[in-house]
């Protein structure tokens, strides 16, 4: 590069007293031709010769490649899936799935909580009162300032130490049993009938939408408000709650019951989904905070004083005026930690929860020693996420980018 | 940018420097001209091989590497060792970062075959086995239904203990770390009812735990593990070297020699020790070494039963028996083709 | 309205005097003003802070207990940091930290397996990179110039052959780079011919370049009789501020050459650029470092390895370049387009528009970014652990398993004393990034 700058350098100040005679060289646009053609052959022998070299690393050391082990019998179990896995009989492919399952399961409860944490946290941090924004100021220093790595060991042998053994359960009753095995709550039992509740459900959430767009139109052509979040509620629980009794409670609970070991029955949450959610929720959450107190400050005070001399109430002012405006600042950014959240998931491989880092590109690879195309697939699972926020990234910029009149 | 294509160029001139080195087929003379043996051994295992605080490593895998550098170089302390995880053992032995892996490796027909690798023998013949806490009461395997179980991840110690549970119809939750010491750890802080890796493993990590004395091993054995050093496949003169430092080790002990007789034994009249020791023949040339090529090792290092003794035997905090690993005339399987 | 002064005349109820000002009330001055309208304004704010207050005290009283009233300060082994139903010294229901582990690990935590005998080497690394990177950090400090060319041409050298001994084989080296050099300087003629310039200046940059690169080769062939220290002993303290130093620094040439090259109209370096950031910052370092340490090996031609810190290293590299390249763009789009087309308008070709005009107010600009990714980087170099490397945090992880030390609240320490370093440099960090963004933000307002 030094060499092209040095002699366009000359050019530039040589180049002024013959202008109908210009080297060829001096032409921007096939300068930049000769420049690209040279940058894409280094490119393209870099990963040729990248290609070459591995298949004669692969073909000396003797080791098959090709995604042909994606069928084999995997052979080992997985302490959490979501879907059915045998150990005896599932493949190398079902692991993966169960892999992404569960990086998606861990990520979609830590945006969740790092959304409500988060939140709470940045609209703490510019409250009036003293104490809570300085709380909060606290917990965002020092959740933003310690390594996630660090926070997910200090949760997971924290969790594991505080917890009780099996037989010294904390019992929750009606909710379960809490001990250093896992959360053991109770699991649902559907009996006959209970698809007509889903389908109660199904139709209650539809009526809710047109009743809320109905109440809408009438709004914008009357003026007149209506209720429509309260009885939308209402029609959403009301309808399955009737369909559920009118079938009779088709339901019943699965109660976990105290064994020899972990406690048996009900449905698991491992202490490693624990500490991992937790770890990263609040971890996320700081950031989240920041995020979310940038936002409400960058909307000026003269919109809020606008609204108060229209008459709007507190709750109106911030629910109509404030975090409408806010939001258009603050979901670019929130969108980009929820990302981060499930990339971040992969630290998982250090506490053995079994996502895709941990289960695929961890125990699959060790078994198989199939590196190149278990490494690829991982980090094409998860640029996959990434390009699709930032799809979603782009689609709503361009739906909340201000009409510039 | 005249900085940083020179900050650019300097770097790539120190990576070289700094990390590349090219090693030929030919992995002993390669050995002899940098002057050392870069030996693979795991992250930290008790008795196998463990750096202690000062960052000197001990073990039966890190002596079978000093024996290797005693016979090459008359000097047990040409090795430099490279810690290396499970994940990374074969990458490393493959792409020549290490010479050998001495790293409790289990000897499978796969590894054998599919990975381009030689096993070179059988340092420790070992079995995968179980250790639980002495107040859960449980006195076999096969009370464990329902248990959970801690190991490591990517080990054939996974499936065996798979294997295990499903053939016997046992149900059980599998907690599978990348790393051994986060296996205890778990253990250690009550996540598992049930610690699985090899035997040898067990006695090893149980004195990482707070209180050992509260664990017990249980007596079933689920598997066959024979623990070896790992060589490149295609490169038959250092394969033969590691084989039979190995085979040398075992045979002296056989034959009686120590590193304490050792002097005295090179007049013996004795004809399998004085070929044994390079009084007789040229074995040690055949393998591209010296012809008192045994005898820098068990001069250097100990025979086999030395090894056995200072690192694992019953007089360290480790405590394990012989057991199978007693030689062939003892009643155990360690026995070595004869030097002639 | 007019404001006729109204004549009071003698009436005794008027007052002709004004008052002298009077304190403000009790309530709302002082501690307990200043209370009541920060803590106590409402019932529900007072009832927030009651919560808060409690809060407090359910956390900070047993932190202060554990970590200083009944921490143990000295002690020879575990038995001093245990219990007697353990068997320690402890009365038993005892419970605080164990410092006398930490003091007894510290040397371990700092610099790994580091020989004894060379940790001189380790500090004096230290002391250039902080004495070089102090002044560089003050604004007010002279000799910026000087000071960079220490920190980008000396400081690298000196700490590469301290750390690891010099002395390597280089003599391989001469060949390859006599050939580049001879091909640079023949490209270089070239290029200047076929624009029919004066090849002279370029012809000495490049020379003075490749005699510079002989010059560090010869250099680092030189044995200065220091041992050799491998990379496998390294550890702690050191190996993070390793990793993360020659990360950042090695990202940003990097991150500096794809940010332009996203922002240039040519499509196939935009394109090239755009894939290469798009896809680092979108996958997790961790498999990053799968990457480098178990794929990274088979792409290089048989029988070349790298060092197992080295290729953690280009990992880190890579990946931080990428988001350093997005740092940098914002410094570029946040220029004015005025700057630009001033520079064109004098007549700079682009890079000398790029090197005198945009990159050094881009840059000054991106500063409070570039500590931030800085300090993620920072304590990303954690993961680092997971793939064997003994890091700040994998060194003392490692340390639990010393029986010797073994007792519950082993780990409880370890992980308070490595949060308190973790926080202290990342604290700072984020303080001086937070001083040069109002620094600079006064410097664009005026």
């Amino acid at each position: 590069m030094a060499v092209t700058d040095t002699a366009s350098g000359r050019s530039a100040s040589g180049g002024g007293d013959a202008p109908p005679k210009v080297a060829l060289l001096n032409n921007p646009r096939v300068r930049s031709w000769l420049f690209q053609g040279v940058l894409a052959v280094i490119v393209a022998y870099l990963a040729y010769s990248g290609w070459m070299n591995m298949n004669a690393n692969l073909q000396a050391a003797g080791v098959a490649s090709g995604f042909g082990f994606l069928d084999e019998n995997a052979g080992f179990s997985v302490a959490q899936s979501l879907i059915a896995y045998d150990q005896g009989s599932s493949s190398y492919g079902r692991v993966y799935v169960v892999g992404v399952l569960n990086t998606l399961v861990v990520a979609f409860f830590g945006i969740v909580l790092a959304t409500v944490i988060g939140f709470i946290v940045g609209i703490a941090r510019l409250s009036n009162n003293w104490i809570v924004s300085r709380l909060a100021t606290g917990y965002v220093e020092f959740m933003r300032n310690l390594p996630l790595l660090l926070q997910i060991f200090i949760w997971y042998f924290g969790v594991l130490r505080l917890l009780p053994q099996p037989r010294d359960s904390i019992d929750f009753g009606a909710l379960g049993l809490l001990n250093n095995r896992g959360y053991f709550a109770p699991k649902p039992v559907w009996g006959d009938g209970a698809a007509i509740t889903f389908y109660a459900l199904v139709a209650g959430l539809a009526i809710a939408y047109v009743i809320g767009r109905w109440a809408h139109r009438r709004q914008m052509k009357t003026g007149q408000p209506f209720p429509s979040f309260l009885v939308g509620l209402a029609v959403v629980v009301g309808l399955p709650l009737l369909a559920f009794l009118a079938t009779g409670s088709p339901l019943s609970w699965d109660m976990p019951e105290l064994g020899a070991f972990r406690p048996s029955g009900g449905m698991t949450v491992i202490p490693e989904f624990i500490a991992l959610l937790v770890a990263l929720s609040t971890y996320t959450a700081a950031f989240i905070a920041e995020i979310v107190r940038a936002g409400i400050l960058g909307v000026s005070k003269g919109q809020s004083e606008a609204a108060h001399s229209l008459g709007l109430r507190q709750g109106q002012n911030l629910r109509l005026v404030v975090i409408p405006q806010a939001l258009r600042i603050i979901i670019p950014p929130l969108t980009s930690q929820y990302l981060n959240l499930t990339k971040n998931s992969s630290l998982a491989v250090a506490i053995a929860y079994p996502e895709l880092t941990s289960v695929f590109a961890g125990t699959a690879l060790n078994q198989t020693g199939q590196a190149v195309e278990i490494i690829s697939i991982t980090m094409l699972t998860y640029l996959t996420f990434s390009l699709l926020t930032s799809a979603f990234m782009n689609w709503y910029n361009a739906r909340v980018a201000l009409v510039e009149r | 940018m005249t900085n940083s294509v020179l900050t650019v160029a300097i770097g790539a001139a120190a990576a070289v420097a700094l990390g590349a080195t090219a090693a030929s087929a030919a992995t002993l003379d390669d050995v002899k001209a940098k002057g050392f043996v870069q030996c693979g051994v795991s992250q930290g295992l008790p008795g196998f091989s463990n750096p202690d605080a000062d960052g000197n490593w001990s073990g039966m895998d890190v002596d079978l590497c000093r024996g290797i550098a005693a016979a090459i170089f008359d000097d047990p302390e040409a090795v430099k060792f490279t810690p290396l995880s499970a994940k990374e053992r074969f990458t490393a032995l493959q792409s020549g970062e290490v010479d050998l892996l001495s790293r409790n490796t289990t000897w499978t027909m796969s590894r054998d075959t599919q990975l381009g690798l030689n096993f070179a023998g059988v340092n420790y013949y070992d079995g995968q086995g179980f250790m639980i806490r002495t107040d859960m009461n449980v006195n076999s395997a096969l009370e464990l239904s329902g248990a959970s179980i801690c190991t490591n991840t990517g080990t054939t110690t996974e499936l065996n203990v798979a294997d295990y549970f499903r053939a016997n119809d046992m149900d059980y939750e599998l907690v599978a770390f990348e790393k051994a010491d986060e296996v205890v750890a778990a253990y250690d802080s009550g996540r598992c009812d049930v610690y699985t890796t090899d035997q040898s493993g067990i006695y090893a990590q149980r004195l990482k735990l707070t209180d050992p004395g509260a664990h017990k091993v249980l007596p079933e054995v689920i598997s066959k593990e024979p623990l070896g050093p790992v060589v490149r496949q295609g490169d038959d003169e250092w394969f033969n070297l590691v084989k039979w430092t190995h085979f040398a080790m075992v045979n002296a002990e056989e034959l009686g020699v120590t590193s304490q007789n050792v002097d005295e034994m090179m007049e013996s009249d004795n004809p399998s020790i004085r070929r044994l020791l390079g009084v007789e023949g040229e074995f040690g040339t055949d393998i591209g070494v010296e012809n008192d090529w045994a005898y820098k090792i068990i001069k250097h290092v100990g025979n086999y039963g030395e090894v056995f003794a200072r690192n694992v035997g019953p007089d360290t905090p480790l405590n394990i028996a012989r057991g199978i690993n007693a030689l062939w005339t003892d009643g155990g399987l360690q026995y070595a083709p004869p030097i002639r | 309205m007019s404001h006729t002064p109204i004549d009071h005349g003698d009436l005794a109820y008027v007052r002709d005097q004004m008052l002298a000002e009077q304190p403000a009330p009790r309530v709302s001055r002082g501690a307990i003003g200043w209370m009541r309208e920060h803590l106590f304004q409402s019932i529900p704010q007072t009832i927030l802070t009651l919560v808060c207050l409690y809060l407090l005290y359910l956390i900070i009283p047993p932190i202060v207990q554990f970590f200083l009233i009944d921490a143990v300060w000295t002690g020879e082994d575990r038995a001093a940091c245990a219990t007697q139903a353990q068997g320690g010294t402890q009365p038993d229901g005892w419970f605080g930290a164990c410092w006398a582990y930490v003091g007894a690990y510290a040397n371990q935590f700092i610099y790994g397996r580091y020989p004894d005998a060379a940790q001189w080497r380790v500090n004096v690394t230290g002391l250039l990179f902080f004495g070089g990177l102090t002044p560089l950090l003050i604004p007010a400090a002279p000799f910026k110039r000087q000071n960079i060319v220490f920190m980008v041409l000396v400081f690298p050298l000196a700490a590469l052959i301290l750390l690891t001994g010099g002395g390597f084989e280089t003599g391989g080296l001469y060949l390859p780079l006599a050939v580049v050099a001879v091909l640079a300087l023949a490209a270089t003629y070239a290029l200047a011919l076929g624009s029919r310039s004066d090849p002279r200046p370029g012809l000495i940059t490049t020379a003075t370049i490749f005699a510079g690169l002989f010059a560090v080769v010869a250099l680092l062939g030189v044995d200065f009789g220091l041992e050799r220290v491998q990379t496998a002993q390294w550890g702690g303290l050191l190996v993070t501020l390793v990793i993360a130093v020659t990360g950042i620094a090695a990202s940003l040439p990097i991150g500096i050459a794809l940010a332009l090259g996203r922002r240039s109209h040519m499509p196939i370096v935009r394109f090239v650029c755009v894939v290469f950031i798009e896809f680092w910052r979108g996958v997790p370092l961790i498999t990053v470092l799968f990457m480098s340490s178990v794929m990274l090996p088979l792409f290089l031609p048989e029988g070349v390895t790298f060092d197992k810190l080295l290729r953690a290293l280009v990992g880190v590299a890579l990946f931080a370049s990428a988001y350093m390249a997005e740092v940098v763009r914002g410094g570029l789009q946040a220029l004015p387009k005025g700057q630009y087309e001033g520079a064109m308008a004098l007549g700079l070709n682009w890079s000398q528009m790029m090197r005198m005009i945009i990159l050094p107010q881009a840059l000054k600009m991106v500063i409070p970014g570039i500590v931030n990714t800085f300090i993620g980087l920072f304590k990303d170099t954690t993961l680092v652990l997971i793939i064997g490397l003994f890091d700040f945090l994998g060194q003392i992880q490692s340390s639990f398993s010393d029986p010797s030390w073994a007792s519950p609240v082993q780990s409880l320490t370890g992980y308070f004393f490595a949060c308190i370093v973790f926080f202290l440099f990342c604290f700072g960090m984020s303080r001086y990034s937070m001083y040069m963004e109002e620094r600079l933000d006064t410097g664009r307002k005026s």
